[in-house]
């Protein structure tokens, strides 16, 4: 009992605190703008309150949390094969991303290896909601810029990437594929020729990207010199992915993570992007030859997909032995991690989630210091977010 | 039919058939402008197919559009100026229905003939920044704030290049009645030819090419569509505003690019002439009453196309910031069209 009302005076004070807050700062010089959390520009419920003099940012802090849904703590009550239809909802553009890092946990846990073949259709999946994730952000930063026309080209193909999910995996956004000890099915027949077909696609997209936002005037005016961040600064503060890889600094979890047994990123010829400015062009010419990057890799997989079983022995009720597992794997967004406590029954005794767009957002408020208006959503924009990452 | 034109209806009956044809010009064409180029040219540059429901092809989306909009609340925020609130969109509509006024559609289809027509369709054209303006001030908000003032400072930096850009034209023609341009344009000759008559958009396409972007500018339009910008700033000063309201703005809007297109193809291209070699073929004169039904038309098709380049470069670009915009205005159009106009003095003295 004591301990509900003791939550509600916390409750009652924080409310308190917030109002006193939003006080100080009306009284404070300049103004304060709510930027959500409702929004066009942060594409679901993030709020950042900025104080303007004019349009120039003094001061902004990210609110999170209107879209919190609590997976680590449902993790807990659900067994290891039900928690994936849960963390599928976490990247929400890239689904299949996010269960591959748990379902690693989980088997390095039980101490079952996936046969190759399911790592293999596994890293073809990753690499695919890769870039379904990804061609989105190619389209949406136009639509942030102003330019409306790209976003709808990105919609269009892609259409192709995730027919070709769904054709594997029978679902459009949620696959919910992968299994502790392998994969749920094996691929349909003709499933390559059409998956090559689509990168194909995709890869034409790139180069109309390139076209018409890259190679644009405007473009490059609005997003060059633009909330650039410092290698040295970016690391400090925890971003991961495109976002530090812009910076110059050359550290991807696909190459760099030999812990993370499962995929099979080292049979492969690839290559790591990085660029020296750290600003928001960069930001999207890491994540659009990261695009190209991935059909690559996914082109030769698909030729080079060895036969076999797709399922390792595993029990039919599964149970993890007691222990502690964090694997961490190059998602989408930046690096996402898992850590699985186990005490060794049917369900987790405890799950953190390290999500990429909650580390990535803890930057803004020392990159929107100084910006203006246009800027912070240009920013926003170019740092990439997806609110179910940044709330889980 | 030429004597019903020629028919005096007396000052009542040609005030009313002014006042008619006053709303023919502004509506009609922004209700087709919307419905060729917002709705279904601009669906097929983003591969999607726009409205298809309401009536054959989607022609009809439109008047849903406004039936939709007629029946909506009509919003007042807490924290508005009532009256100014409510006053702004009357004072933007007012706007455009000046601006038509000085347009010629015919030798004698036009509702007032200044003397300084293209000077009055200037100065009123800036009427519409006291309605934003007022817009964005009363709403009270703050977006609409930022938005009310982001058109204040842009429409008053592009209004100096649209009038540094006409001023060649008027050098040219020797006259600021729109009337005596389209004859200047008709009556001139290329170096001797005079077979498509003289056209400005030819001799002065600096002037030209600078109207356009400051019409672009003085819209509104991407990349120069700061002052509504979606992603930033919601909708700007119309954030607040629903309803019949909205519309007034929305119609404010589009109407104004189709008179400014009226404008430019005044200016630029001939007017509702036809070229000397057409009436040469029809043996009529170009003061023929005959032009009073064919101008209009003509006018029509030349505003189309106007207004398409309008829209082809608002869903193409992606939007300049603030700064970046003056600049634009003050580094290289302002310099670029008053070298434009000594260019044209000097040529001027040199040649007559």
């Amino acid at each position: 009992m004591t301990a509900v009302s003791d939550r509600r005076q916390l409750s009652y004070i924080a409310a308190q605190a917030a109002d006193a807050r939003v006080n100080v700062e009306l009284e404070a010089e300049g103004m304060t703008l709510n930027i959500g959390p409702q929004h066009p520009a942060t594409h679901g419920t993030l709020r950042v309150i900025v104080r303007l003099d004019g349009e120039q940012v003094i001061e902004a802090e990210p609110v999170m949390g209107y879209m919190h849904r609590g997976y680590e703590k449902l993790a807990e009550v659900r067994t290891y094969p039900q928690v994936t239809a849960l963390i599928n909802r976490i990247d929400w553009l890239g689904s299949f991303a996010n269960e591959v890092p748990f379902i690693l946990a989980a088997e390095q846990l039980m101490g079952v290896e996936a046969p190759p073949r399911a790592q293999w259709i596994r890293t073809i999946l990753f690499e695919m909601a890769r870039i379904a994730n990804l061609t989105l952000f190619l389209g949406d930063m136009g639509v942030q810029l102003g330019a409306v026309t790209p976003v709808f080209y990105a919609f269009r193909d892609r259409e192709h990437v995730l027919n070709q999910i769904e054709a594997a995996t029978g679902g459009r956004f949620h696959p919910n594929f992968d299994r502790i000890g392998g994969v749920k099915d094996d691929l349909p027949a003709g499933w390559i020729q059409g998956t090559k077909a689509s990168l194909n696609k995709i890869r034409q997209f790139c180069d109309q990207m390139e076209d018409l936002l890259l190679g644009n005037k405007i473009f490059e005016a609005r997003t060059r010199g633009i909330g650039v961040i410092p290698a040295d600064v970016g690391l400090s503060y925890g971003l991961s992915g495109a976002n530090i890889r812009a910076s110059g600094v050359d550290w991807d979890l696909r190459r760099d993570n030999p812990t993370a047994t499962g995929l099979v990123y080292d049979q492969v010829d690839w290559k790591v992007w990085t660029h020296p400015d750290g600003d928001s062009f960069a930001r999207y010419w890491v994540r659009l030859q990261e695009v190209r990057e991935a059909c690559h890799i996914v082109d030769q997989l698909l030729d080079g997909i060895p036969k076999g079983p797709i399922m390792a022995k595993v029990p039919r009720i599964i149970k993890v032995p007691e222990g502690e597992a964090y694997v961490a794997t190059e998602n989408p967004l930046g690096v996402m991690g898992y850590y699985v406590v186990s005490q060794g029954g049917l369900e987790p005794f405890r799950v953190k989630i390290r999500s990429a767009s909650f580390s990535n957002m803890s930057i803004t408020p020392w990159l929107l210091k100084g910006t203006y208006v246009p800027d912070v959503i240009t920013i926003l924009a170019s740092l990439y977010f997806i609110l179910g990452d940044i709330d889980r | 039919m030429t004597e019903i034109l020629a028919q005096d209806f007396g000052y009542f009956g040609s005030a009313a058939f002014k006042l008619l044809f006053a709303f023919v010009a502004v509506l009609i064409p922004a209700g087709a402008t919307v419905t060729l180029y917002l709705f279904k040219m601009v669906s097929f540059m983003q591969s999607r197919l726009g409205p298809m429901e309401a009536g054959p092809y989607g022609t009809l989306q439109l008047l849903a559009e406004v039936g939709k909009s007629a029946q909506k609340e009509d919003i007042f925020p807490k924290t508005a100026d009532r009256f100014v609130f409510a006053a702004a969109p009357y004072v933007v509509m007012i706007s455009t229905f000046l601006l038509v006024l000085v347009v010629p559609f015919g030798p004698d289809a036009m509702f007032v003939n200044f003397d300084t027509g293209i000077y009055f369709a200037l100065a009123v054209s800036s009427v519409s920044v006291i309605g934003i303006l007022m817009a964005g001030w009363a709403s009270g908000s703050k977006y609409s704030l930022l938005g009310g003032l982001r058109a204040a400072g842009q429409l008053i930096a592009y209004e100096l290049p649209l009038v540094l850009a006409v001023i060649g034209v008027v050098i040219q023609a020797g006259s600021m009645n729109m009337q005596d341009i389209v004859y200047a344009q008709y009556n001139g000759e290329i170096f001797g030819w005079g077979a498509i008559g003289n056209p400005f958009f030819l001799t002065q396409f600096v002037g030209f090419i600078i109207f356009l972007i400051a019409v672009q500018a003085e819209l509104t339009q991407t990349p120069f569509d700061m002052p509504i910008a979606e992603s930033e700033l919601v909708a700007g000063y119309m954030t607040e505003y629903s309803g019949f309201r909205f519309l007034m703005f929305f119609i404010g809007e589009f109407a104004t690019a189709n008179i400014f297109a009226f404008i430019a193809s005044v200016l630029f291209l001939g007017g509702w002439a036809v070229p000397p070699f057409v009436t040469d073929m029809l043996g009529i004169g170009i003061d023929h009453a005959l032009f009073n039904f064919l101008g209009p038309l003509i006018m029509g098709l030349k505003m189309l196309l106007l207004t398409f380049v309008v829209y082809w470069v608002r869903f193409t670009y992606p939007r300049l910031r603030e700064d970046q915009l003056q600049a634009f205005a003050w580094k290289i159009l302002i310099p670029l069209a008053l070298i434009n106009i000594g260019v044209t003095g000097l040529l001027k003295v040199v040649f007559e």
